[in-house]
């Protein structure tokens, strides 16, 4: 720990704009003012866009960007707050500890009626407007008559399981269609009873809970990238086109892939049990020692990208906040946090870069499943 | 205004007139004694408040200056005893919780409201079911507005859903003592998404058609279950006992397919997602009521573990 203080004037350098929200920022606006230039078919983008049906996906991107960022505003509120009285313990005795104002001799409590009552009608009748006008403009769509002989191409789900459909390019339909939902609701059924940390309960905050936010975060964007993916990148075929680029009704794409075995020639049936279980266990592995080092990291700061030496430093030195939580956390609850961290986190974003990158269909091959 | 008095002059009258001048002035006082009466009960009726009959169905008055009041308002209602009389100040404020979790129950109301509504026009009928469609959009007076308030407020369901399930990880409300809401939110996720997916079909057309047959193609391939899943066939799985078939009531989608996402999507699942929100409900308020904003607690106050 003595090199500690080599870096601790790194913590002076504040005050530059530059900060890694808005380097994200920037990148995403960048990225999408390029890639307009390269859309061929604006006609078919905005039909896919503007489709009745995909109108909830399309808002639910600036929704949920406006609530992260509604909600962070407020975790960095409370942030600030707890460093302040962490500084000043007699402070933290009498302080009312919100952000919210206060004023001794205001009531703590409120009448619910009509307080609470009010604001609660007041949504219900947004709420009913939204849907008023959402309803007069936007008509529910009506296809054909069911015809069991004439197959949708594109044939695609209602676009919140558009995720599970989009899985099954990745994994055998028992995989993606049954073992990958239920996974997902164990796990998050038993989100609560793996996280150990009794800080940041009933308030917004990231400092206190950067660990167990980002692994939900981590889920639900990529919940919503499959989504967005399958509704604006999958076309005729379930074919990659990217948006803009014109569907192709009559494009077929060889399939290239390979299972891993095949890239280092094993044929026999043995052979590919042993060495898909190898790859497999190896996976597992190699996964739980990435989380279990990601579990102990201070915050990571856009900077770190540019400075290897401070990149080096913050991946090896361990946070000492995040030491006392891992130490309260359970043997029972690490192994299953790892293992659902490892399953679904992220064992999907590999087998996705493994398939699309690298073409790679199975990295198990038994005779009773593939994986 | 009082009425002329006949002042007779000072003359002797007859027996019989005399009685009738005497029966006249006493039916004069008891009308206007029940003018009176009339008048003050009048006067009551103003105040809505006192009458027996608002008596009867609020049992409180709304007398802003007694706090008991308010608090019988809520706790003597039926819909509003949902809530506690008295709730930490801040929580009223739309940033912490969002309105989620309210809007989410909001729509199941307004869901249920069109449903039936639209149970009135709907055969769960091969045939008849996309006619009923067209004769709702083309027909039935505001059967198109129905349609449509129906079908937006099932997707805008599904995101406040999610939306309220990502506020209550922004607040770590999920933590003790409400780990078991949040399971019982869960529940009502999936829930929430398969009323959706089950009423996909119903109007009979090519997208919902090939919806189910993608969706429940994957259950073909159910482990030990499905006719196609590992160890099934092993199990003696074929297309016509799995549990594809227990779904769909046959081989294929077709009229029990129909039948079966109808009923599941207006009774079967309506009714287990209205037990699992009062259960939800109920919790809330055994927990303790929503869990803030609560007062920021410090590293240095963490408690040491309990061996
Ligand atoms: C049909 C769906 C749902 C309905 C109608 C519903 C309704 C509500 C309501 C009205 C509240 C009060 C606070 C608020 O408005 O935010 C609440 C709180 C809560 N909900 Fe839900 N909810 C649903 C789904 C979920 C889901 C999917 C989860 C989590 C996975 C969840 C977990 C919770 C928890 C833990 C609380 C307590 C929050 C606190 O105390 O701050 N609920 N719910």
């Amino acid at each position: 720990m003595q090199n500690v203080e080599e870096f601790e004037d790194f913590e002076e350098r504040k005050g530059s704009w530059l900060t890694g929200g808005r380097a994200a920022l920037i990148l995403v606006v960048l990225a999408l003012v390029i890639s307009a230039f390269f859309v061929e078919d604006w006609h078919q983008l905005i039909s896919i866009a503007t489709k009745p049906d995909n109108i909830p996906i399309v808002a639910l991107i600036p929704l949920v960007i406006f609530f992260t960022w509604l909600g962070m505003k407020q975790a960095r509120a409370n942030d600030e707050l707890a460093e302040h009285l962490q500084a000043d313990p007699q402070l933290a005795k009498t302080h009312h500890r919100k952000t919210q104002p206060w004023r001794p001799g205001w009531a703590r409590e409120l009448h619910v009626w009509p307080y609470l009552i009010r604001i609660e009608f007041l949504a219900a009748i947004i709420v009913t407007v939204i849907l008023y006008v959402w309803s007069i403009t936007l008509n529910a769509p009506l296809e054909e008559p069911a015809n069991p002989n004439l197959t949708m191409n594109p044939s695609k789900a209602p676009w919140y399981f558009l995720g599970l459909q989009e899985m099954l390019v990745y994994f055998d339909p028992w995989i993606a269609g049954v073992v990958m939902p239920s996974l997902l609701i164990v796990g998050l059924m038993v989100f609560p009873y793996v996280d150990s940390n009794p800080l940041g309960n009933g308030y917004y905050s990231w400092r206190q809970r950067r660990f167990a936010v980002s692994m939900f975060l981590w889920g639900f964007f990529m919940w919503i990238a499959l989504i967005i993916i399958g509704t604006f990148i999958r076309g005729p075929g379930w074919i990659w086109f990217w948006p803009g680029q014109r569907w192709d009704h009559n494009a077929v794409v060889y399939d290239r892939n390979r299972d891993l075995h095949e890239i280092f020639g094993i044929t026999s049936m043995p052979g590919k049990l042993v060495f898909g279980a190898l790859v497999v266990g190896g996976f597992y592995f190699v996964g739980g020692l990435f989380f279990h080092w990601l579990m102990k990291r201070s915050r990571f700061k856009f900077r770190y990208l540019f400075h290897p030496r401070e990149f080096l430093h913050w991946a090896k030195t361990s946070d000492e906040f995040e030491s006392k939580i891992l130490a309260r956390t359970s043997i029972l609850q690490y192994l299953t946090f790892q293992f659902f961290a490892i399953t679904v986190l992220l064992a999907f974003p590999i087998k996705l870069i493994l398939r699309l990158v690298f073409t790679i269909k199975y990295v198990w091959v038994t005779p009773w499943f593939n994986i | 205004m009082e009425p002329e008095r006949p002042d007779g002059p000072d003359v002797k009258t007859e027996e019989g007139q005399s009685k009738a001048t005497a029966l006249i002035e006493k039916a004069r006082e008891q009308g206007l004694a029940l003018r009176d009466r009339a008048k003050k009960e009048f006067e009551g009726y103003k105040d809505p408040q006192q009458t027996q009959l608002w008596k009867s169905i609020f049992r409180v008055s709304h007398d802003r200056s007694d706090p008991r009041n308010r608090s019988l308002a809520v706790l003597s209602n039926v819909f509003l005893h949902l809530h506690p009389a008295k709730i930490n100040r801040d929580a009223t404020r739309y940033s912490f919780t969002w309105g989620m979790g309210g809007i989410t129950f909001y729509l199941f109301i307004v869901l249920t409201f069109t449903g039936v509504l639209l149970m009135y026009y709907y055969h769960p009928v091969k045939g008849a079911a996309f006619r009923d469609i067209l004769y709702l959009e083309h027909d039935v007076p505001f059967g198109k507005l129905l349609r449509n308030m129906h079908r937006w407020a099932a997707h805008l369901m599904i995101i406040t859903t999610w939306l309220h399930m990502f506020r209550v990880v922004l607040t770590g409300s999920y933590k003790r003592p409400r780990e078991f809401n949040w399971c019982v939110g869960v529940v009502l996720l999936v829930l929430t998404m398969l009323l959706s997916f089950t009423g996909y079909l119903l109007p009979d057309d090519q997208l919902g058609f090939w919806a189910v047959t993608v969706g429940t193609n994957m259950a073909r391939a159910t482990p030990i279950f499905g006719h196609e899943g590992p160890f099934g066939p092993q199990l003696g799985m074929t297309p016509y006992n799995d549990v594809r078939f227990g779904l769909l009531g046959g081989s294929i989608v077709d009229a029990n397919a129909l039948l079966r996402s109808y009923i599941w999507h207006c009774i079967g699942i309506p009714l287990v997602a209205s037990i699992f929100m009062a259960v939800h409900f109920w919790r809330i308020r055994k927990d303790g009521g929503i869990s803030g904003p609560a007062p920021v607690m410090l590293e240095s106050e963490m408690k040491a573990l309990k061996k």
